[in-house]
């Protein structure tokens, strides 16, 4: 590749398939240039998206390297509807700290992307612009809620894209969309300009083709900006991205609460495999055991659904938005949830009592995390589904998530792998790892991904 | 039978900070053409985060300490949800189950002139709204006020006189100017009042089982008159067997009297949580001692070392303690007025009497020339005192009435005529013990 000539280089590579990296490099070396890079995404967006519904906007700026972004996160100028239909006229006035950290990256905004309403969904069909199909199979849902951030990586639509996870949405529709997912721990980036879900819980994090691409993106967005209070200090700096090519020395703890009723024996055989193989690359494995995990469900709709309930009461249709009757169902249901769970005479019994929960589910992890660097399961008991399959029955769909939201209940960082098929669907590997310590899931994904070729399938569009 | 009223008052303070309690828009908006002091966050736009004010935090402390409040180890900020237009983010950052600082008193004078104790239930941090304006028939909303610090002090219902809820309200305001956190002016809304009153039959111990909410009130003296009005107003209702009820209500200067605004039906649930966007406050102890040691001498401390250091008159002390700036200007004055061999008695009698404004160096230096030069020869004899006493306490025989049933506020009314009589030459604590003793 290095010795192509820049003509050459573009007959003979689809540029959109390159990883972030790689187009860095080959910017660099003027294998091509920011125009012809962007062009050659446009075109592919204007073949595709009309199947996928991946965007809700497309931004023509040649200017950067072109990235998606969620559209929950505010762009300045540019339309910001939280896949709401309460926001289908909302121009942000300023710019999310992400997309500013982005943009002084040298990074443009392709496009907005498609997501279930205010990030609340797994499956990509709560939006109020439809539903965004899976890449992979298109009678099949991409995941939620940052479904179109993960459909649009996995059709090569965009270099990379910013997802948010509240409860899985990054990490589940990676999964479901065989790309990398990275949820970082809570406080690690920003979260101002990202309209808030259930504050606790929300995390900006990239969707990536590669490891490395997370890592780098990680980088730039992380750290503190003086408007989230919640922001950690710290910055992500990777100390060494020339680590070694194996798990010499790793000790991988396997939780058996992650591996009991409801999980696909298809999956359970694709995950058991990844954590053969991560075995092979000489990482020990531990069993450890995540006791309150069976609550992680309950405990999270009502925490979640209550801090919901009191973010949603800005959209009032006085300065902003339409009339509250725009919000969907999904919406208006966790609203109900929400305020009835923070209303005299139940607070006690419901808020109160999954705080402690959650502190408990901390602990859990804590005792986890004393025996093992890494925690690895599934991200989803299932591979992707058929579309509608789940909308008539909310708690079918608030299960799907039940191997992510303990994550968020805890604050610590997660990381989602393609690691194989199941039904000809992709399968994530789910990488957990202590509070701040980003790095370590990164190089065993990342060691995990050298050693496997699951991140080079493409989906056959 | 007797009925005795039970109030408890909730101060709001707009804190003087330079920015908002959560943003970085300036908070000094008065006047400023509005939502000109606007951001995404005062705005409550859609992913906007509150960021806290630390100066804000240190300055509701620094009045929860000098109203000998404990600060709280650990607390929290808290959501109070509830719809109002000019509430942007649709609920107000404030502070429920975990204050910053708690159980504090301060002690006032009573009608009877005697000291009671006022329990501060709290002191806590807040932030203001956006104001609305109604006119030609629209609301108009100005947010450059939304988000700007608030503190609201609480106390329990130990309030059993206005003469206790007014000197309370003053030496709050005043303890507000001593601590330099917020001009403290009623008018332009710096310092709001709100007061809970009920009554209950003399003796009783038990609270009654309702309480009326006195709100939107912009003076002390309207404040004062709706309270009075209250109790009254209660008390007819109990004698003729009526049930009365939680309710809102505010103040009708014209007419007068107050009236309902909210009833209890009304009420809302604000479904109090902490706010997940701001982290815990934590102080450790030397923080909080360190804050401690810096608050300036108070002013019921200034008036103390006052009457003690400088053996002048308790209502001269009070009058030249009243903000910092005239009590620092006396001092010099004092310190000045030593190598002259003028005594601090002369100057405080000449500045009450005269009424003079100490409001620079000049006025001191001024002051103490006049004194030197026996341009201002105060009456000091007994004889002539006595005569002005007697005219003044028969041209006012209802005062003295008062006084002698036991509202001892009723002798600033004779101090008042003697005053005019003197040309406010008389030397006021001479003239103050003859008056107490002719009353006895």
């Amino acid at each position: 590749m290095d010795s192509l000539k820049p003509k050459e280089f573009l007959k003979m590579n689809d540029i959109t398939k390159l990883s972030l990296l790689d187009t860095l490099k080959a910017l660099e070396e003027n294998k091509f240039s920011k125009a012809e890079l962007n062009e050659a995404y446009l075109q592919r967006i204007k073949e595709l998206n009309p199947k996928l519904n991946a965007y809700l906007k497309v931004v023509e700026d040649l200017q950067g390297i072109p990235v998606a972004i969620k559209d929950i996160i505010c762009t300045q100028n540019i339309e910001t509807t939280a896949g709401s239909k309460i926001l289908s006229n909302f121009i942000p006035q300023y710019n999310a700290t992400v997309v500013n950290k982005l943009l002084e990256q040298g990074m443009g905004i392709i496009g907005k992307a498609n997501m279930d309403e205010f990030a609340m969904g797994s499956s990509g069909e709560n939006s109020a612009y439809g539903v965004t199909k899976n890449p992979w199979d298109l009678n099949k849902v991409p995941g939620g809620s940052s479904s179109g951030s993960a459909a649009a990586v996995a059709a090569d639509l965009c270099v990379f894209a910013l997802g948010t996870d509240t409860g899985g949405s990054i990490r589940q529709p990676a999964s479901l969309c065989g790309v990398v997912g990275l949820k970082p721990s809570y406080g690690r980036v920003s979260r101002y300009g990202a309209m808030a879900m259930a504050s606790s819980f929300d995390q900006i994090g990239p969707i990536t083709k590669t490891v490395g691409d997370a890592r780098k993106v990680l980088e730039w967005i992380s750290g503190p900006d003086g408007f989230d209070s919640n922001c950690n200090e710290d910055r992500f700096k990777s100390k060494d991205l020339r680590f070694k090519n194996d798990l010499k020395g790793f000790r991988v703890g396997v939780p058996k609460e992650y591996f009991g009723k409801g999980l696909d024996s298809g999956v359970e055989k694709v995950i058991r495999k990844a954590i053969s193989k991560l075995e092979e690359l000489g990482s020990e494995i531990i069993e450890v055991s995540l006791p309150h995990t069976q609550y992680a469900v309950a405990v999270y709709y009502v925490l979640m659904a209550s801090e919901v309930s009191s973010n949603q009461a800005r959209f009032d249709g006085i300065r902003f938005g339409s009339k509250r009757e725009d919000f969907g169902e999904e919406v208006k249901r966790r609203i109900m949830l929400g305020t009835f769970a923070l209303s005299t005479g139940y607070y006690d019994d419901y808020f109160a009592k999954a705080a402690k929960v959650r502190n408990l589910m901390k602990q859990d992890f804590e005792k986890a995390f004393e025996k093992c660097d890494v925690i690895v399961g599934p991200v989803s008991p299932t591979v992707a589904w058929n579309l509608g399959e789940k909308m008539k029955d909310p708690l079918t769909m608030y299960l799907s998530d039940i191997y992510t939201i303990s994550v968020n209940l805890a604050g610590i960082p997660g990381l989602s792998v393609p690691c194989g098929f199941s039904e000809g669907l992709p399968v994530g590997l789910q990488v957990l790892g202590k509070y701040m310590d980003e790095e370590t899931i990164l190089n065993v994904g990342e060691v995990y991904e050298q050693n496997t070729n699951w991140h080079e399938e493409k989906p056959k569009l | 039978m007797k009925y005795e009223p039970v109030i408890g008052l909730e101060v709001h303070v707009e804190l003087n900070t330079k920015s908002k309690m959560f943003c970085r828009c300036s908070a000094d908006y008065f006047g400023a053409k509005p939502n000109t002091h606007t951001c995404p966050v005062c705005l409550g736009l859609p992913g906007a985060l509150p960021f806290a004010n630390k100066q804000a935090i240190e300055d509701c402390m620094k009045i929860g300490l000098a109203l000998n409040c404990e600060v709280s180890e650990i607390s929290r900020f808290e959501r109070k949800n509830y719809f109002y237009p000019d509430l942007a983010k649709g609920y107000q950052i404030s502070q429920y189950r975990w204050p910053l600082t708690i159980n504090g008193w301060l002690e006032v004078e009573n009608q009877q002139g005697e000291i009671v104790t006022i329990r501060i239930n709290r002191a806590h941090q807040e932030e203001d709204t956006g104001k609305l304006t109604h006119q030609d028939g629209v609301t108009l909303i100005d947010y450059n006020r939304s988000s700007v610090p608030l503190v609201e002090v609480v106390t329990e219902p130990d309030f059993h006189d206005t003469s206790e809820v007014r000197d309370y309200a003053k030496k709050l305001q005043q303890l507000f100017r001593y601590l330099g956190v917020s001009n403290a002016d009623m008018e332009r809304g710096d310092m709001r009042l709100e007061a809970n009153v009920s009554v209950r039959p003399e003796g009783t111990k038990e609270l009654p089982n309702y309480r009326v909410e006195l709100k939107n009130i912009n003076s002390f003296r309207f404040m004062v008159a709706a309270i009075e009005y209250e109790i009254k107003r209660q008390i007819e209702a109990l004698e003729k067997g009526e049930k009365l009820n939680q309710e809102t209500r505010g103040w009708d200067e014209d007419k007068k009297q107050t009236f309902v605004q909210r009833s209890k039906e009304e009420a809302n649930d604000y479904r109090y949580f902490p706010d997940p966007d701001l982290p815990l406050i934590e102080f450790t102890i030397p923080e909080v001692d360190k804050i401690k040691s810096e608050l300036p001498e108070l002013p019921w401390q200034k008036l103390e070392r006052f009457i003690e250091d400088y053996e002048i008159s308790n209502s001269n002390a009070k009058i030249l303690t009243e903000d910092r700036k005239t009590a620092d200007l006396f001092e010099e004055a004092v310190k000045l007025g030593l190598e002259k061999q003028i005594k601090p008695q002369q100057i405080a009698n000449l500045v009450v009497n005269q009424k003079i404004k100490l409001a620079s160096q000049e006025d001191v230096l001024q002051i103490l020339e006049n004194i030197a030069d026996k341009k201002v020869d105060l009456i000091e004899d007994e004889g002539e005192l006595e005569k002005l006493a007697k005219e003044a306490t028969e041209e006012n025989q209802a005062s003295v009435d008062a006084y002698k049933s036991g509202k001892k506020g009723a002798l600033n009314v004779l101090l008042g005529s003697v005053m005019k009589k003197s040309k406010g030459k008389a030397n006021t604590d001479k003239i103050r013990s003859i008056l107490e003793e002719k009353l006895k």
